[in-house]
């Protein structure tokens, strides 16, 4: 995972509430035994007028214009906009991978599924908690302008317009770091095996129907 | 200082505190499965690392696998490298692995509980967001992404924010052939799919305490459709019978310790949850959710809500957004809803009592000739065996319907079993978002008993009212 750096991009407006991951990619995708290469999946079902199958040339297939990432303005979008609880339903990371590879490096809500909020952080994507008088106004200023410019900066926590509005939001401090610095969690985990096996042992003496290898 | 579950559960499973509230928790069990898991088996690989600890890995195929003619194998080439790459990965690092035709093998949330694998006091993860399911065992079960997968394959723990305890007081009797997943859809339509986030939420009261495991499991399955990673269930004696005796539940003097151990899994009087919840059972009728979220959800008997109703906007939409995708207008009567597909299966609807059920309602009688394929997808091999032995299959395949082996199949339609665009469908899954069951396919969540009986009527019908009718002389 690549340290995440302070970044201006255009933010796509998505006015749908509880998206699902589902929708973000659909089930045929996930057959793919691959990380990488899902962002031409990413909402194929309202990106597209067919039914995609993976292996697809996306470049020929019949597009929905009216999708907002279809719009020649957000072709470039590196913010989706989002509204309550993005990210619902299954479990699956392809769907962060998909909102990856397709160039989002940051989702602004105002709320989104558990699990799906986590498999974000693990991919370099920074999923923004705002309120919803916030998120309201930027869909606003969305629909107003001809493309929406957000500066999202990790290290101050704040989402602002360049010359207009700055909000902050909140992040935990472990999850921050790793995202601010790329960094790799197995090896920090694996740093403290030692309290790992502490633990085992105890848990061992308590719980020994659990440890029936010895 | 009286303790919920979630507490209990959390504070056993604590390798680390972090000072924000979240902890590294040791996990006890991983379930895996062949679409989740490529990206962490090769992503261990890479890195060089081995599983930490081989004996708590389970693994099967099931999102993939067919449901008929299973001597052919997989005919789709894609699906076909996705359950070879797990059979792989768990020959290499010597993985328990049922394979295809294993009477073993099923769908995760119905083999690990029913082998006796999940019990009261783990930590269970799998990459499937219904691993909420196993939470009917007092254990803090939870779905989890490939990246934490990979996690816990190396490290045998995963980090974990703090998660808040909401508690869902669940009272009275239940109606004749009213059902956990009636109980499970009026909850969410009660509290949103978004109500639970950030929560476990225990389920409890006079209503669960009555109920088998199998419809606790039910219950607890549903809970991420609310929004809740963790659905969790206290232990009682219920709990203990059903695992007594199981392949991989403790024996001898070792389940007397782990006995008295899970007796003391359930929350304390005067525990603190940070929300609660109450549900009168007595007052649930049939559920059919009309839309494309769980939480768009009515009684049988009424009519598809009308989104002129709706003050904010952005929900109004949602309401326009999902009639339109359903093909149905606001005003009409749930049961004029006719179908053209049914499906009995799933990890919510797939267990014994759930096909015994709908055998119930079935027997003696036929599918509606409306209806182009009604299909019975037992949870496991297991249960697939347990059912014929008492003639189910039977019952199924003279009524009309079609009787397949083990798997997901039709609930996310990554196999062939699946609707076209434009087909309705009466299933006993968990999720009607769009195209969930197939591009263009329209969903109705409903329990076992309400699914058979809209394949016996082509439509949807209060099945309590169907039953009294057909009692009579």
């Amino acid at each position: 995972m690549k340290p995440f750096q302070q970044f201006c991009a255009v933010a796509a407006p998505l006015d749908r509430i509880n998206v699902d991951t589902d929708a973000i990619v659909p089930k045929q995708f996930m057959k793919l035994i691959s990380k990488y290469g899902y962002g031409d999946y990413l909402f194929d079902n309202w990106r597209y007028l067919d039914q995609g199958e993976p292996g697809d040339d996306c470049s020929v297939r019949p597009l929905n214009e009216q999708f907002v990432l279809n719009q020649p303005r957000f072709k470039s979008a590196q913010i989706l906009l989002c509204r309550d609880n993005f990210g619902c339903g299954s479990s699956r990371e392809h769907a962060p991978w998909a909102l990856r590879d397709f160039g989002f490096k940051a989702l602004l809500s105002t709320s989104f599924a558990d699990i799906f909020y986590g498999n974000c952080l693990k991919n370099g994507i920074l999923p923004i908690v705002l309120a919803k008088p916030e998120i309201d106004h930027l869909f606003a200023l969305a629909a107003d302008d001809a493309a929406l410019h957000l500066e999202i900066n990790l290290a101050d926590q704040t989402v602002s317009q360049p010359g207009g509005v700055t909000y902050r939001f909140e992040i935990d401090a472990f999850r921050k770091k790793c995202v601010m610095l790329g960094l790799d969690e197995i090896s920090l985990t694996l740093a403290q095996a030692d309290d790992v096996r502490l633990y085992e042992g105890k848990r061992r003496a308590t719980e020994p129907w659990l440890f029936p290898e010895g | 200082m009286p303790k919920t579950l979630l507490q209990k559960l959390w504070e056993t499973h604590v390798v680390r505190h972090d000072p924000d509230g979240s902890a590294m928790l040791y996990i006890d069990l991983q379930l895996i499965n062949e679409v989740t898991s490529p990206q962490a088996f090769e992503g261990l690989s890479v890195a060089g690392l081995s599983p930490w600890r081989s004996g708590t890995i389970i693994a099967t195929s099931d999102h993939n696998v067919p449901t008929v003619d299973l001597d052919l194998g997989i005919q789709d080439p894609v699906a076909k490298i996705q359950v070879q790459t797990l059979e792989r990965n768990c020959d290499d690092l010597n993985l328990r692995h049922f394979k295809m035709g294993d009477q073993r093998q099923g769908i995760l949330h119905v083999i690990a509980p029913e082998s006796g694998a999940s019990l009261p006091g783990m930590t269970i993860v799998c990459g499937d967001s219904h691993t909420s399911t196993h939470g009917a065992f007092a254990a803090l079960a939870f779905g989890i992404g490939t990246s934490e997968i990979e996690h816990v394959l190396a490290t045998q723990c995963l980090r974990v924010s703090p998660m808040a305890a909401m508690k869902v007081q669940i009272d009275g009797d239940l109606q004749p052939l009213v059902t956990a997943k009636d109980l499970a859809l009026g909850l969410i339509r009660k509290i949103g799919t978004a109500g639970a986030t950030g929560h476990a939420i225990e389920v409890t009261g006079s209503t669960v305490s009555s109920m088998s495991m199998e419809a606790r499991m039910t219950l607890c399955n549903m809970a991420i459709e609310a929004g809740a990673r963790v659905g969790l269930i206290g232990v009682d004696a219920t709990t203990l019978a059903y695992l007594h005796g199981r392949p991989h539940a403790p024996r001898d003097a070792a389940w007397e310790a782990a006995a008295t151990f899970w007796r003391t899994l359930h929350s304390d009087p005067g525990a603190v949850f940070q929300q609660v919840v109450h549900l009168d059972a007595a007052q649930v009728a049939p559920q059919v959710s009309w839309g494309t979220s769980p939480q768009m959800v009515c009684d049988v008997l009424d009519k598809v809500p009308d989104p002129a109703d709706e003050a904010d906007p952005a929900k109004r939409q949602a309401l326009v957004s999902a009639l339109d995708y359903m093909g149905i207008t606001a005003g009409t009567p749930i049961v004029s809803i006719g179908l053209d597909k049914i499906f009995i299966g799933s990890c919510t609807n797939a267990r014994l009592e759930d096909l015994r059920a709908a055998a119930q309602v079935v027997v003696g009688r036929k599918v509606s000739s409306r209806i182009k394929q009604a299909l019975v997808v037992p949870g496991s091999g297991r249960v697939k065996a347990e059912a014929e032995a008492e003639g189910l299959d039977k019952i199924f395949t003279d009524a009309g319907f079609e009787w397949r082996e083990p798997g997901c199949s039709m609930c996310l339609g990554m196999n062939d079993d699946r609707l076209l665009p434009g087909e309705r469908c009466a299933s006993t899954s968990n999720r009607n978002f769009e195209g969930r069951q197939g591009q263009g396919g329209r969903t109705h969540l409903v329990s076992p008993v309400t699914a058979a009986a809209a394949a016996l009527a082509g439509h949807f019908v209060d099945v309590t009212a169907a039953q009294i009718r057909s009692s009579r002389p």
